[in-house]
């Protein structure tokens, strides 16, 4: 058998990431404990030459490699660059917090990083193996991140819980491969799509079941209910910048799983997953609305938030058009970049040893700081769905593709669940601008921060404002 | 010169700019200068109204001074913008209402000015994107854009009870535009174009059009507001900031109207035909039982609010009475007037219910009270101010020779050809409006001087005379020489009555 060295071009940027984060690891020892600085600026032009690279992909012609087990198309090069785009304001965002609480700082970003080469992985998958790969190189590191703060209980007792249900997930996902390769012989994409479509309907059980478990894991990953549980415990537990690590990136990559594996291997099952899908949107919606209006913990309450917003995203999953993908793709990233945005005010927000995590900690920011509560105010409206920010588009996308397809009353019933969860974040905006702040102290923050968070914002007001392009991009890579 | 300039393009976006630079004039402690950049550039758009008016062309019916570029391609959703003689005069109402609404903060807001004047600039100009809008997304993303500095000024300038009005109101609103979403998003995959004169080529049958209709029904009922889903009104207007509740009245109350002619009417007309005793019954309701409520109140900021309500009913009776009109009479021109005397009575009810508004905030700031028992006698301390407020009274009643007659006038005469009882019944708001309106206005303004605080009131200075004559001067210019409103109408509500009487099915 003879043996072909793979055309290692499209794997260029995992590669830089993994010899550039091993060398960070090095730069780390060696000079990273005094000066934590030079690690945090040897990461982030990682990221940024990691990033650079990726962008030249945008309009190359989609390439298999490895023997078909890694896959560079238009979606994973749009999903990559968020990703990195998301990992680098997450650390923007996140260095001053772990200088303030003494926290490792350096393991915090080439953790980040490994976490982050996951995600590439697993947003180029074709194949069954790499995909798992991705999904626990993703996974692994973020445990650890979790625990970093070793004295706080809840942070060990989130990392405990993430790990051990993180865990089960895999188990039951690699079950649910198992099923597969046992009645399609594959483990590569195309081929077990191939399979599925030529296997008479009466044989199909084993597959149904095999797809069941596989979405099981899906369902963890997303954080969507039934398997929602550990979401609020997590984002509770870990310190500020991890909770804005596991809530942003990560939500990315979890939705390219849901692409690769259901529209990629499986298009075959498309009336089995849909039916499921349906269910689990219904009920994320659902209770991610209902649950966050009565929270006073405002990660909680953003926990729950994100539930419901991979309600929303899997919609345009459901509606199984190029259409619909495209819109779940626009979704998923401009929801990240809210929630960067709005945990990142919270890392921004926090002080030495004081972790700012109620809604009542934002009690009269428009007079202690009129830009960051404008800020905060752009996130939440555009979270609520409200015109003209982004939000409001991603929403129109996916609703558009339900009606399409004629699915008119799931998408009447998500957007009645949209004013249920209007409701929580109009409150914010209330505690921030109706009522009078505790102390009368004005508070500042780095220019450098409030310059990563104006661009933040101002993305979402922008791509609000002028959403074409990025639709255009997002349909690009379903055509 | 003027012809050339994208003015409808300017008209929103300017204040947007003006908005912006005041926020960063404030932030610069600069907030005088925050103040005279807000009036010059309300200013500014009104003299850019002028052109709007004088080069309109009555004509038509088809959008004049039509702006259009793409915006999402990928959705075929396009910046299309454009006005008709329906929107042209509901513009200008609104830049004129929030010049007022401006120049009234000059003394009266002193907490977060800045932010005060660049929150009702953005509103400003939300307002006018929805009057403006041609494509349905555009339209809806201003009329939910408008919320956010609704909610903001509200509850930040608002009294005691704000945070509650302003969560009310938004979730009231909120919930009523929902479903128009989905609508839209059904028409415009239908049409292939979400550009609004496509929606009507549409062919639908009745059940789609019932439940077309039913969704655009709960977005604008909610707006107009119409018993039975008026409850937000009271609430928001009394606990708004006097600019918030003249914003309120004059414009926000106007966008449920303006969607009844624009969707409601034209896109689900045998809907419209087939519920027209619905909509007739929940309007004189409202005319009637909101006005018997309007007569207990001893708040005199809800009073003015329930009043509004009751007026608006004569908007949503002038609508949906064209088809009993025209079953009577037989002759479609009959149910021009209903309409137009409906367009009269919101421009109408914009400046006197506007007024009356401000008037009372102008109370309300030297008394800081809303009990009308505690005021009494005012008439003797302010006199100039007492007689100003006798204008927009009588223009409330329905005072022939104020714009509140015409519009009343207009929408009862057509009552009578659709049916008698009807007309009976809308013409009892003649009783019951004259009832609470003069019976407060003698509670407020005449009888002793009670209380020490009215006793040391002071008259209206000029800037605030000036203000209040501007709405005396609009209010008899529609009285007296209704047909400079008229005659910009007439060719679109010709078109709008062909369009509503045209059966879809």
């Amino acid at each position: 058998m003879s043996y072909d060295i793979p055309n290692f071009v499209p794997v260029i940027p995992e590669l830089t990431v993994f010899s550039l984060g091993t060398l960070a690891l090095l730069v780390q020892a060696f000079w990273g404990q005094q000066r934590p600085a030079i690690t945090y600026g040897f990461v982030q032009l990682t990221i940024l030459l990691t990033g650079f690279f990726t962008l030249g992909y945008l309009y190359d012609p989609t390439v298999l490699t490895f023997e078909g087990m890694f896959i560079l198309d238009k979606l994973a090069v749009i999903l990559k660059l968020f990703i990195e785009l998301s990992v680098f304001l997450c650390f923007v965002y996140s260095r001053v917090y772990l200088a303030d609480n003494n926290m490792p700082r350096g393991e915090y970003y080439i953790l980040g990083l490994y976490s982050m080469l996951g995600m590439m992985v697993l947003v180029s998958s074709h194949h069954f193996l790499t995909l798992y790969l991705g999904v626990e190189l993703m996974a692994l590191p973020v445990y650890a991140m979790v625990a970093m703060k070793r004295e706080s209980g809840f942070a060990a007792e989130a990392a405990m819980k993430y790990f051990i249900i993180g865990a089960m997930a895999s188990g039951l996902l690699l079950y649910g491969i198992s099923m597969m390769y046992g009645a399609t012989g594959n483990l590569e994409f195309s081929a077990v799509a191939l399979a599925i479509a030529n296997t008479a309907p009466e044989q199909q059980l084993i597959l149904v079941f095999g797809l069941v478990f596989i979405m099981v894991g899906i369902a963890f990953k997303l954080g969507a209910v039934p398997f929602h549980m550990w979401l609020p415990d997590v984002y509770q537990g870990s310190p500020n910048p991890v909770t804005l690590f596991i809530a942003s990136g990560t939500k990315i990559a979890a939705f390219a799983m849901v692409i690769r594996l259901l529209v990629d291997a499986m298009p075959s099952l498309q009336v089995e997953w849909q039916q499921i899908l349906i269910a689990m949107a219904i009920l994320s919606m659902g209770l991610g609305n209902f649950a966050a209006i009565v929270q006073t913990n405002i990660k909680r309450m953003l926990a729950y938030s994100s539930i419901a917003h991979m309600g929303y995203m899997i919609l345009g999953v459901i509606a199984a058009t190029q259409q619909g993908y495209a819109a779940s793709t626009f979704y998923i990233i401009t929801y990240s970049m809210m929630t960067l945005g709005a945990f990142g005010l919270l890392v921004l927000m926090s002080k030495a040893g004081y972790e700012v995590e109620k809604i009542s900690d934002f009690k009269g920011l428009n007079t202690r700081n009129p830009w960051l509560a404008f800020m905060m105010l752009i996130m939440m409206f555009s979270m609520a769905g409200v015109p003209p920010l982004v939000g409001f588009w991603a929403k129109v996308g996916v609703l558009k593709a339900l009606v399409q397809v004629d699915l008119v009353w799931l998408a009447v019933l998500a957007l009645l669940y949209a004013i249920v969860g209007a409701y929580y974040y109009i409150r914010v905006v209330k505690v921030m601008y109706f009522e009078e702040p505790d102390s009368a102290d004005s508070f500042s923050v780095s220019g450098e921060m409030q310059f990563a968070l104006g661009v933040n914002g101002m993305a979402v007001l922008g791509l609000g404002l002028f959403p074409g392009a990025l639709f255009q991009l997002c349909q690009s890579a379903f055509m | 010169m003027l012809t050339n300039l994208p003015l409808l393009s300017l008209q929103i976006w300017l204040p947007v700019v003006a908005a912006i630079a005041v926020l960063l004039l404030g932030k610069l402690g600069m907030e005088t200068l925050g103040r005279v950049v807000a009036i010059a550039a309300v200013f500014v758009c009104l003299i850019l109204c002028i052109p709007l008016y004088a080069d309109f062309d009555t004509t038509t019916y088809a959008y004049q001074f039509r702006e259009t570029l793409d915006w999402i391609p990928a959705f075929k959703i396009k910046y299309d913008i454009g006005v008709d003689g329906i929107g042209m005069p509901l513009v200008i109402l609104t830049v004129f209402t929030s010049l007022i609404v401006i120049l009234a903060a000059w003394k009266s807001i002193q907490h977060k000015a800045t932010q005060y004047l660049a929150t009702f600039l953005i509103l400003q100009a939300m307002t006018v994107g929805v009057f403006v809008a041609v494509d349905a997304l555009l339209f809806y993303v201003f009329w939910e854009a408008m919320l956010i500095p609704m909610y903001l000024a509200i509850g930040i300038w608002g009294s005691k009870n704000r945070s509650y009005a302003a969560i009310k109101f938004f979730l009231y609103t909120f919930l009523g535009s929902a479903l128009m979403l989905i609508v839209m998003l059904y028409l415009g995959l239908k049409a292939d174009s979400f550009s609004i004169p496509d929606f009507y080529g549409i062919s639908l049958t009745m059940t789609e059009q019932m439940l077309i209709f039913f969704a655009f029904l709960l977005a604008f009922a909610v707006k107009v507001p119409m018993w039975p889903v008026h409850t937000w009104l009271p609430d928001a207007h009394t606990e708004a900031p006097a600019g918030g509740s003249v914003i309120l009245a004059a414009l926000m109350l106007k966008v449920g109207g303006y969607g009844f002619f624009r969707f409601s009417l034209p896109i689900a007309p045998d809907a419209s035909h087939a519920l027209d005793w619905l909509m007739i019954a929940l309007s004189l309701v409202g005319i009637v039982y909101i006005g018997l409520i309007a007569l207990a109140q001893t708040d005199m900021k809800r009073l003015i609010a329930y009043s509004s309500v009751a007026h608006m009913g004569f908007v949503t009776l002038g609508c949906f009475m064209i088809y009993m009109i025209v079953h009577t009479s037989g002759n479609p021109r009959d149910a021009n007037m209903s309409l137009e005397g409906a367009m009269v009575q919101m421009i109408s009810h914009g400046f006197g219910s506007g007024a009356l508004f401000l008037g009372f905030g102008m109370l309300y700031e030297r008394l800081h009270t809303r009990e009308i028992q505690s005021f009494g006698g005012i008439a003797n301390t302010m006199p100039v101010f007492a007689a100003l407020f006798m204008v927009f009274a009588m223009s409330n009643v329905g005072l022939p020779g104020t714009s509140g007659f015409v519009g009343e006038f207009m929408v009862i005469l057509s009552a009578f050809k659709a049916n008698f009882w009807i007309a009976f019944a809308a013409a009892l708001t003649l009783i019951i409006g004259a009832s609470y309106t003069l019976w407060m206005y003698k509670r407020v303004f005449y009888g002793e001087v009670t209380s020490e605080k009215v006793a040391a009131l002071k008259d209206v200075s000029w800037l605030e005379w000036s203000v209040l004559m501007m709405l005396v001067f609009a209010i008899f210019l529609v009285g007296f020489y209704p047909e400079s409103l008229l005659r910009v109408m007439h060719t679109s509500i010709d078109h709008l009555v062909q369009l509503s009487l045209q059966t879809k099915l």
